[in-house]
């Protein structure tokens, strides 16, 4: 009897679906929102120690409740609206950055079954969601009415749109070898992918240059340093955020850092096997799929912190150039290479 | 019931932003309302089962041409007056596109019940049994191959006029050659020397 089956058995038919949804909804949210004070934790405490400084130590033991108290903190705050901003889509901003980075984790698979909404179209909708992501931070811009949170709308608009496009060509590739939109059945499709014995695309010679461009892509996508150029604080004081304070600003920060781990997430399912662990070998499948989800996550996520600590700020004619003139011929080409590899082995020409 | 809700949910927002994008003040709340609308026409494509479609219609409109419409509509001043002056101008032929519009939606929904054509010539044919990708894919790629491969020349030859339209060549700025900056190691550019007081540096 599933978690569905069992509501249904006592509240009837579509108020059983109705309160499981909710329930399963909360199950993934929460747990989502603890993830992120935890991860914002994580990140400043790499970046400190790759700076050889300490990071935060004095909220709780290590510091461990240093982003409750940020988050305590931002929430008796007043929230400030600038008299010049235009109210109404001022606040509407960050609601849907906050909204959008939730939805998206509707299709993502934490275990074999364990999704919420096990959709054939899975990829799509996670492409479609996440590109509604930059509205959040060109209304944000927009009405603030100032100048700073403008330029950066400007180059986040123009960032992400260049950069969707290179991550579509990436996902075709992974979707022509999986068959399949649906992301439990991309990571299924990499059981063994390698040889029999390494689980997932990335070990694949033919399809490593794209987990490469996935993730560089991803970084831009979440405009994660070094391509952080919607927020550079040395030119934009704080980009889009610049007139947000309390809650407000608070949601862009939760909403950031929660895309920041789908990423990872995406990373892990489409190129390293998602759930399953990175080799197929039965002892392996004795640890729940889960934990190797999420230790696939954190270690993506350290690479993320990794980079934001080493790698210098690009350059805004470098990353256009980066995402049109390099990753897109790049992953157009590797479409047709991995279509005609294919068309040759599995379609028999 | 649920379903019926959901489409007179979607179809009525669809419709009032619609109107919305055409009375706002305001033409960045124009845009905004269009996207709303984009995006309950997706949710009208899932109740109908085009999952596909809807998803597209997502990732193509409102993530790709809505954003570079809000960005040009963002960037331009506007001054409301002049906008308004010319109202009574255009109206006329505003009014005989809208006529000409309702004319034609009027005629589609009557031939639509009348149920003169033969169904299966409304629609390719289509198994059931198939997702709709798979369905889409089967169909465009073996009975419309000819007519969607001009539809991709179409698109080429248009990018290409708009690229050739809008490029200018400019001689007066200095275009950086991004493997020559690559290329560039300290020692090329920086040089350490130890002046004595009093003497001037060698250039």
């Amino acid at each position: 009897m599933t978690f569905t089956q069992w509501f249904q058995s006592w509240g009837g038919e579509a108020f059983g679906w109705f309160l499981a949804t909710t329930v399963l909804i909360l199950m993934i949210a929460l747990p989502l929102m603890l993830a992120v004070a935890m991860i914002i934790y994580a990140d400043r405490k790499i970046w400190a120690a790759m700076a050889l400084r300490r990071g935060p130590n004095v909220v709780g033991p290590l510091g461990l409740l240093q982003s409750f108290a940020d988050g305590l903190k931002v929430m008796l705050q007043e929230t400030i609206i600038p008299s010049a901003a235009n109210r109404g889509l001022f606040l509407l901003a960050p609601i849907i950055t906050f909204t959008v980075a939730l939805i998206v984790w509707a299709v993502i698979p934490f275990g074999p079954g364990m999704v919420l909404a096990d959709i054939n179209v899975g990829l799509l909708y996670l492409l479609a969601a996440s590109s509604l992501g930059v509205y959040g931070v060109i209304i944000s811009g927009w009405a603030s009415n100032s100048k700073y949170p403008f330029y950066s709308a400007l180059r986040a608009a123009a960032q992400m749109v260049s950069y969707e496009v290179s991550i579509g060509f990436v996902l075709i590739s992974v979707v022509l070898w999986a068959d399949s939109f649906n992301l439990s059945k991309i990571v299924l499709e990499q059981q063994g992918h390698v040889l029999g014995f390494f689980n997932g695309f990335g070990f694949n010679p033919l399809l490593f240059p794209m987990a490469v461009v996935f993730l560089i892509s991803a970084l831009a996508e979440t405009a994660r340093a070094p391509f952080d150029l919607t927020e550079a604080e040395s030119e934009l004081v704080a980009g889009y955020q610049t007139e947000y304070s309390s809650m407000s600003f608070a949601l862009f920060w939760l909403g950031e850092y929660a895309n920041v781990i789908l990423m990872c997430g995406l990373n892990a399912i489409l190129f390293w096997g998602g759930w399953l662990p990175p080799v197929d070998w039965a002892p392996l499948y004795a640890v729940p799929g889960i934990i190797w989800f999420f230790s696939k996550i954190l270690i993506f996520f350290f690479i993320f912190s990794w980079i934001k600590a080493t790698v210098p700020r690009f350059r805004y004619d470098q990353l256009m150039r980066l995402g049109w003139k390099v990753f897109l011929p790049l992953s157009l080409i590797w479409v047709f290479l991995v279509s005609g590899y294919l068309m040759l082995t599995r379609y028999g020409a | 019931m649920i379903q019926a809700f959901a489409f007179y949910l979607f179809a009525a927002i669809v419709i009032l932003s619609g109107a919305l994008t055409v009375l706002s003040r305001n033409p960045v709340h124009s845009v905004l309302w269009l996207i709303l609308a984009f995006f309950n026409a997706a949710g009208l494509m899932v109740l109908v089962g085009a999952e596909f479609i809807a998803m597209l219609l997502v990732i193509v409109y409102v993530g790709a041409v809505a954003v570079l419409f809000l960005f040009v509509v963002m960037m331009l001043d506007i001054d409301f007056a002049e906008l308004r002056s010319g109202f009574v101008r255009y109206g006329f032929f505003g009014l005989l596109i809208a006529l000409v519009l309702a004319g034609e939606l009027i005629i589609a929904g009557g031939a639509w019940s009348a149920g003169a054509i033969d169904i299966a010539n409304r629609t390719a044919p289509v198994s059931t049994d198939l997702s709709n990708i798979e369905a889409m894919g089967a169909l465009i790629y073996s009975k419309y191959l000819y007519v969607f491969e001009a539809a991709g020349l179409v698109l080429l030859v248009a990018m290409i006029g708009a690229i050739v339209l809008t490029h200018r060549e400019r001689k007066d700025v200095r275009p950086q050659n991004i493997s020559d900056q690559v290329k560039r190691r300290p020692q090329d550019a920086v040089r350490n020397i130890d002046q004595p007081v009093g003497q001037g540096v060698e250039l």
